[in-house]
């Protein structure tokens, strides 16, 4: 079986568990907002625990392993064979994938100047076209953050819950309604 | 803790419980039973805010003794007292809610509501966003194959922790009160089954145990508080107590940690930087019932 042939199986196999999956690895980072002093009330942030990105379907990062800076590169959008999994929902009249993958170094993401960022500060990608969400998220509002509300908490990134590639929500099946009163004995 | 002031007309619990505790006394000592002897213990004992730190102890040793043997695991309970400086207040985006009710059912497991006769202490009424928030038109009992449905928007209720909450003024025996970080307890104890409460209430919070609450021992969250998720008995009131077992403790209530799309806020309404009044100060917030003067702590806004 050649290379490609196999990560493409793995892709295959591992695209469902993507974006399903939420790491909870803890990674500590410094917090987006620190509290002021005030007298008599309890302080609610100190340090915010980030967790990891959505783990990758296997074998697919890193994308330097079939990507190599040499490559010859299309910067005309086109539908990209390979990566045929992946449908863009996502402003994809006007946007494609070297829009935020970087096509030189591929294990990287840029932003709209041209500065390289990991995966796991996908946020600020994000936050280019998203600012108010962006704002709200790093003051809790948006999102969500478990653990402590008076100490560490874990919040989770843009692409813990969005797809980045179809970020609207998918439909969910509710848990049962509760009995009525009349079938209560 | 202050004492609770003694009703107007000086009538009391105690009071009325004396000729009962006659007969009981009577009945145990003829069997000289332990149980019995916890029963008799129980049904003269003093008004939660009255107890001295030994009698505390003494009262909460018991009682893990009872729920232990009753459930046969090793439940723990406590008395945590409010945290100085906090007032504990609640937010949900009824912009993101998509009627779950994952939140109903963590709540069922955390706090150990009763499974059968079914007991819920959130409700997520559905209602036509044409019509916006209008209970008249709730619906709490749908049931579609997925959420959100199209043309609808949600909102889950459950205790609002008012500031002045009405279910406290109308309690003949002072079951239940406001605690000093705004959260609403009852003393499952010392609750006669009046439900003067359960009327008085204007958001449908509370829930009244008509028969004997059961929980699979295997199911029992064994980390248990006295004012609140600890086995609850029939013919008392119930209600959300925003996870004092968590809470107290510096943890989201367990509704926070379940929603999978982030629509609920907890925090300290002391804390100006806290997430809570982030949104009470920039978003568009509101109150449910706001002409009946009751200043909920639970603030449903819209995040988008
Ligand atoms: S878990 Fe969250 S989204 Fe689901 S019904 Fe509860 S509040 Fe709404
Ligand atoms: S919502 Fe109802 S039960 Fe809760 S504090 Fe207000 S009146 Fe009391």
């Amino acid at each position: 079986m050649t290379r490609v042939r196999f990560v493409r199986l793995a892709v295959a196999g591992a695209s469902a568990a993507l974006l399903l999956t939420v790491a909870c690895r803890p990674v500590e980072e410094s917090s987006p907002r620190f509290g002021k002093d005030v007298e008599g009330a309890a302080k609610t942030t100190v340090a915010l625990f980030a967790v990891a990105p959505p783990p990758f379907s296997e074998g697919i990062f890193p994308c330097s392993e079939c990507h190599f800076p040499t490559d010859k590169v299309n910067r005309t959008p086109h539908a990209v064979e390979f990566h045929d999994d992946i449908v863009l929902h996502h402003d994809e009249k006007n946007r494609w994938c070297l829009d935020c993958h970087d096509a030189v170094n591929r294990d990287k993401l840029h932003l709209a100047d041209g500065r390289l960022i990991d995966f796991t500060e996908s946020y600020l990608l994000c936050g280019q076209c998203h600012g108010p969400t962006l704002r709200n998220w790093k003051a809790g509002e948006h999102g969500k953050r478990t653990g402590s509300w008076s100490g560490a908490k874990q919040y989770l990134l843009c692409a813990n819950c969005h797809s980045p590639h179809s970020p609207r929500f998918k439909p969910l099946k509710p848990r049962q309604p509760p009995l009525r009163q009349e079938a209560i004995r | 803790m202050p004492a609770p002031e003694p009703p107007a007309n000086g009538y009391t619990r105690r009071d009325s419980v004396v000729l009962g505790f006659f007969a009981l006394a009577a009945a145990a000592m003829s069997t000289g039973c332990a149980t019995d002897k916890l029963a008799l213990d129980e049904f003269v004992q003093k008004h939660f805010k009255d107890l001295s730190g030994d009698e505390l102890k003494d009262r909460l040793a018991q009682m893990e003794k009872r729920y232990s043997e009753e459930y046969g695991k090793s439940v723990k309970v406590s008395a945590t007292p409010p945290l100085p400086g906090v007032l504990f207040g609640y937010a949900l985006d009824l912009s993101r809610c998509i009627g779950c009710r994952r939140c109903v059912y963590g709540c069922v497991e955390e706090n150990n509501l009763s499974r059968d006769p079914q007991t819920h202490w959130i409700t997520v009424l559905e209602m036509d966003k044409e019509t916006g928030v209008d209970l008249r038109h709730a619906d709490a009992y749908y049931d579609h194959e997925t959420v959100p449905h199209p043309g609808k928007f949600y909102m889950p209720v459950a205790c609002q922790h008012c500031e002045n909450p009405p279910c406290v003024k109308v309690c003949p025996v002072q079951a239940t009160w406001k605690e000093p970080d705004g959260i609403v307890v009852i003393d499952d104890d010392w609750g006669i089954g009046c439900r003067r409460c359960l009327a008085a209430c204007p958001y449908g919070a509370r829930r009244f145990n008509w028969g004997k609450p059961s929980i699979p021992p295997d199911e029992l969250n064994p980390n248990t508080e006295y004012l609140g998720n600890r086995p609850r008995q029939r013919g008392v009131v119930e209600k959300c107590s925003f996870c004092l077992q968590r809470t107290r403790k510096g943890l989201y209530p367990k509704c926070v940690e379940v929603c999978p799309v982030g629509a609920r806020k907890f925090g300290n309404l002391l804390d100006p930087d806290s997430e809570i009044r982030y949104i009470i100060e920039n978003k568009r917030v509101f109150i449910l019932k706001d002409e009946l003067n009751t200043q909920p702590k639970f603030f449903y806004y819209y995040g988008l």
